[in-house]
């Protein structure tokens, strides 16, 4: 016999004709940790903040040029710190993903139509990342040569 | 003998329960059944009392949406053989975020009345007169709409959307995917009617482009598109009214449709 049979009367529900009780779940404050695509989107919305870490050291390393070579030897000083290397990693990781995660977005958001067809995602992606990797290109031959 | 597989369901009773429970049913496993048949089975032949939603059994009507292992799924479209593996069972619950009425059924007015508030139908300015024949559309115009078009309203994005669970006044996917269906149609010259409830907190820009509505669309209509789009749109069309002079009819979030 189905388990069905088992159910038993816990006590008195509030219960009008016509009027029933509906169930409404409550949502959880973890929401996001169950499942790895709310998880994904969440690091995503996260990468924004080392985004903007990123920025401001870029802000204090221009700032650290303007000001002269001592300004300059204590920024690097500074960045020598093992605790500001962690976080640069963990930036530079989060970062990378932020970039894949937005560019791969893109063309769901701006489809681009030529002919009177859409066309296919990737050729609306593939324009950022041949871009993303020309000017990383660019900045390695600055900085290595 | 068939393979045999356990379906945990999730039980409600609005007399009886302060809360859902689940119970398992064991039923075979042939390489044709989906959840739905399984269901069916045992409504059929082990507990009459279980309470779902359902019609076509082909995709079409949308009734059947249920949570499948925690997944929005059309359970007409969802074959038991791929859960079937190593012993996996599977869990069968009422969609995410709508209030439960009984067992697997979900209240759905909520939907309905966002729907309705966006205005899905045609809505022509200038009705030229029957004597003037069909409104004709080339392929490119209808190519513009047909994906959202495609909608057959069976809620899975809403229950995908974590938005529409944490902000219950958000209009969601589906609703602004069919404001999007017509806005984009050249026969439709409504789309500044839809703005008031479109360009609005609760409407475009309460999404968060978790995308999870385009994953488990089963039609493919791509909603989170649809809502990015808008937004770009609305964007450009609120810019738009500082060089437009007052009082002229701006296009409104209608920049890509065919009839320009």
């Amino acid at each position: 016999m189905p388990a069905a049979k088992q159910g038993t009367i816990k006590s008195a529900p509030s219960y009008t004709e016509f009027h029933p009780r509906w169930y409404r779940p409550r949502v959880s404050v973890y929401w996001w940790l169950g499942e790895w695509h709310y998880l994904k989107f969440i690091l995503r919305e996260l990468s924004s903040v080392f985004v903007a870490i990123f920025v401001i050291e870029i802000l204090f390393l221009l700032s650290a040029l303007r000001d002269g070579p001592q300004a300059y030897a204590s920024f690097q000083q500074c960045m020598r710190n093992p605790l500001v290397i962690v976080l640069n990693i963990v930036s530079f990781f989060f970062i990378v993903f932020h970039a894949i995660t937005w560019f791969n977005l893109a063309p769901s958001a701006m489809p681009v139509r030529l002919g009177g067809k859409r066309l296919p995602d990737i050729l609306v992606a593939a324009p950022s990342y041949v871009a993303w990797a020309v000017v990383s290109a660019f900045i390695c031959w600055l900085v290595l040569r | 003998m068939a393979e045999k597989i356990i379906l945990e369901i999730a039980r409600y009773s609005p007399e009886q329960d302060h809360e859902p429970h689940f119970e398992s049913y064991e039923v075979p496993v042939y390489k044709e059944w989906v959840v739905l048949d399984a269901l069916n089975h045992i409504k059929d032949t082990m507990d009459g009392t279980l309470t779902y939603r359902w019609s076509c059994r082909m995709g079409i009507c949308g009734s059947c949406g249920m949570m499948v292992n925690g997944e929005p799924k059309l359970t007409c479209a969802t074959f038991l053989s791929s859960y079937a593996k190593n012993g996996n069972k599977i869990r069968v619950e009422p969609l995410r975020y709508f209030p439960v009425v009984r067992d697997l059924v979900t209240e759905l007015t909520d939907f309905l009345v966002k729907l309705k508030k966006v205005k899905p139908w045609l809505m022509p300015k200038d009705e030229p007169p029957l004597s003037q024949g069909e409104f004709l559309q080339t392929p490119e115009q209808v190519d513009r709409y047909k994906q959202f078009s495609m909608c057959i309203n069976c809620t899975l994005c809403y229950a995908a959307c974590p938005v529409v669970g944490l902000d219950p006044v958000f209009v969601g996917p589906a609703a602004i995917a069919l404001a999007q269906r017509y806005n984009m149609d050249s026969r439709d010259q409504g789309a500044q009617e839809r703005t008031a409830i479109l360009a609005h907190p609760d409407g475009v820009w309460g999404c968060t482009f978790v995308g999870e509505c385009t994953r488990v669309c089963p039609k493919h209509v791509d909603p989170a598109g649809a809502i990015q789009q808008y937004k770009i749109a609305a964007v450009l069309d609120w810019l738009k009214s500082f060089v437009t002079p007052r009082g002229q009819d701006t296009k409104h979030a209608r920049s890509e449709a065919g009839n320009d």
